[in-house]
């Protein structure tokens, strides 16, 4: 009967202690690499992490990608995980408001990354406090159709001028110089936020984004007559309300359209649609106001240690992981991204490395616009700019209506 | 306990059968209702502290320029998702016949009703497509230029209405086919004998006794175009900037959209819908009580 008993104690006690040590050693991640891509380069990331600490067990849910902007509101309030997925700036600013995000200094210090991620430290900074890893960014730019600029003779243009005299050329052969498809609105942030930041400079622009300066100041309409002859001169494609970014990449691969202003991640649909590295190019948005420096938009995804994670140590010991240099290159090189950590090496494609360069030379990293400006503003920013580009002559009215706006927000 | 049973049986027995009814009514209509009314007095992003603000979201509510944008296209979705009922009844009369295969054409003119919202939105934008779709297509072949229907904000939201026309007046077809079934021949026979046919035989013997067919259509179509979203979201996501925007889907803009999450400003705008909704559904209950004690 004692026997017996013992051994019911011994049994009970190691089931106790598999178990605990089973809910110490699990990970689980919540992210948004719904596609093939990012889904393979995110896998890999893990196996290599599980490999490097056999004690640990990763759980990765994955959601689709527009879907996780919906549930993430959900889980992180009910059933945390231990790292989540994000972006940087203004779009992480309500979680950390909230007190579902938890930073994680203490990463930062211990892997020096203060000094290796200096460039997308601000994106990642609230309240003096670092609340992520930025594991990816890429450059937003020009991608252009190489070959046609070469058949008229055009030159890559560096100043507002060339710019200028290259699209009324293209114009005059009856190519559209700039295709866009601003129905799903973000796509007009990037001319507008490149406008600014070459007009006004990297400060004022984020004095806007965060509701310091009027929109009815005369540097936004500076900034806004540089768009107005764009729209003025009829250089974007005429019905581009009616489509979405993907749908305005058609005429582009067609030989209809020479310019797109857009992230990166184009390159892959367009080397779908036919594109080889000979037609496409890339070039930085020109200067504008003279001496300004250059400053880029880099959108930089994220990861985030949750507040409410079960398993904090081990979700620090995988930020860690993705913050290293090694790492990030064979991850990024997957992602066909640029690597945040300066120690990483970038992958051999012309577009990574045309936007390692401009990065690298960049005098400040902007977000884009719906990431640096509050969601509420961005979403009527967004909306006014696509008013703007069809019903130019309301130009007054819309800025009045923004000023407004950011009076009311703020 | 058995004999008071036993004496209230009869007026127990449909209480105890719409108990479930009831319930589930209460827990997902009635209650969040309230709580709908409840929120709209809080500022409330749906992760942090909820704030009482009293009226605050009705006063911002009335000076938001897309609150009237809304409201304006919410009427004339009201107006003119009526074209359904008349479409309807002509379709209804034309296919009351006995032809050879008259049932796989009622069949197809019935299909639109039973495709998805979504469907029917995308076939449209296809349909209204500026440079590939069949709508430009023919109006250049007719020698017009090309309209981007859903990008011009004083088209966009005919365009959406047109659209969800088409399933709508099916609806209303079958609603009519139904009714012209119950017609009593003899009626007919009684007019055709009085030298009625035509317009005057439809107007004066055949709708009135198409009234309770057509009550319902009015109420559905009043009740449909208050709810109008899908269409809206899968065509034109209430843009051109805004511009074909109803109450319906602004709201589902403020509390879950990408930009939204205003919870305590959607749900006052909930509540102005439920408003102009209970304008009608009293209508229509005062008219189904009147015609309960047979006035």
């Amino acid at each position: 009967m004692k026997k017996i008993f013992k051994n019911q104690i011994a049994l009970a006690l190691a089931g106790i202690l598999a178990g605990t040590s089973a809910i110490a050693g699990t990970l689980v991640i919540n992210g948004d690499t719904s596609d093939p891509a990012p889904k393979a380069a995110f896998q890999a990331v893990i196996d290599g992490f599980e490999a490097e600490n056999p004690d640990v067990n990763v759980v990765y849910n994955l959601f689709d990608h527009e879907g996780y902007k919906a549930a993430i509101r959900n889980f992180l309030t009910a059933d945390a995980p231990d790292i989540a997925f994000w972006y940087a700036g203004n779009r992480m600013a309500p979680y950390v408001d909230a007190g579902l995000f938890a930073p994680i200094d203490d990463v930062w210090a211990e892997q020096g990354l203060y000094t290796l991620m200096k460039s997308s430290a601000a994106g990642m900074t609230m309240d003096g406090k670092k609340w992520g890893i930025p594991f990816s960014y890429y450059q937003v730019g020009m991608y252009y159709r190489q070959d046609i600029f070469e058949d008229l003779g055009i030159a890559v243009p560096k100043t507002w001028d060339q710019f200028m005299s290259a699209s009324a050329t293209l114009k005059a052969n009856d190519i559209t110089p700039i295709t866009i498809g601003t129905k799903y609105l973000w796509t007009t942030g990037c001319i507008f936020d490149y406008l600014n930041l070459r007009t006004n400079g990297y400060d004022f622009h984020m004095d806007l984004a965060n509701g310091n300066v009027a929109w009815t100041d005369d540097r936004v309409r500076a900034t806004m007559a540089k768009y107005k002859e764009l729209v003025d001169k009829e250089y974007f494609d005429e019905n581009h309300a009616s489509y979405t970014w993907q749908e305005a990449l058609g005429p582009l691969a067609s030989g209809e359209g020479a310019m797109v202003c857009m992230g990166n991640f184009a390159v892959a649909p367009l080397r779908e649609l036919g594109l080889d590295d000979s037609q496409l190019g890339f070039f930085q948005f020109p200067e504008i106001t003279p001496g300004i420096p250059m400053a880029e938009e880099a959108p930089s995804d994220t990861l985030h240690l949750t507040a409410n994670a079960k398993n904090p140590t081990d979700a620090k010991r995988f930020l860690a992981y993705a913050a290293r240099a090694d790492v990030q290159t064979s991850w990024n090189a997957a992602l066909g991204q640029l690597p945040t950590n300066s120690g990483a090496e970038v992958a051999d494609d012309k577009f990574i490395k045309a936007g390692f360069e401009q990065l690298n030379n960049a005098s400040a990293l902007s977000q884009y616009f719906d990431r640096d400006i509050p969601a509420e503003m961005a979403a009527l920013g967004m909306e006014s700019l696509q008013e703007f580009m069809v019903k130019p002559e309301r130009l007054e009215k819309i800025l009045e209506r923004l000023e407004k706006a950011r009076q009311k927000l703020y | 306990m058995y004999s008071y049973w036993k004496n209230n049986q009869l007026k127990l027995t449909p209480w105890i059968f719409l108990a479930p009814g009831i319930f589930m009514f209460c827990l997902y209509v009635i209650f969040p209702i309230f709580q709908s009314i409840s929120l709209s007095f809080y500022d409330w992003d749906g992760l942090g502290e909820k704030t009482y603000i009293g009226v605050e979201n009705y006063i911002e509510l009335l000076d938001d320029e897309d609150f009237y944008t809304s409201l304006k296209n919410n009427l004339i979705w009201l107006i003119l998702t009526f074209v359904a009922i008349p479409a309807g009844l002509f379709s209804a009369l034309f296919l009351n016949q006995t032809v050879r295969g008259i049932r796989f054409y009622k069949s197809l003119f019935f299909f639109p009703f039973v495709i998805s919202q979504v469907v029917v939105g995308m076939v449209f934008s296809w349909f209204y497509d500026p440079t590939n779709g069949l709508l430009n297509q023919m109006l250049e072949g007719m020698g017009f230029n090309p309209v981007a229907i859903l990008a011009d904000e004083d088209y966009a939201t005919y365009g959406i209405i047109a659209a969800s026309l088409w399933p709508q007046t099916a609806y209303c077809m079958i609603l009519f086919l139904t009714g012209l079934n119950s017609v009593d021949p003899e009626q007919i026979e009684a007019g055709r004998i009085d030298n009625a046919r035509g317009w005057r035989m439809l107007w004066y013997v055949i709708l009135p006794q198409l009234k309770p067919a057509t009550f319902i259509a009015v109420v559905v179509t009043v009740i449909g175009a208050l709810r109008s979203f899908d269409l809206i979201s899968v065509m034109t996501r209430g843009g051109p900037w805004g511009s074909t925007r109803v109450l319906a889907y602004f709201m589902y803009e403020k509390a879950f959209s990408e930009y939204g999450y205003r919870m305590g400003y959607a749900a006052a705008i909930a509540v102005i819908l439920l408003a102009i909704m209970m304008v009608y559904i009293a209508i229509i209950l005062y008219r189904m009580y009147r015609t309960e004690k047979g006035v």
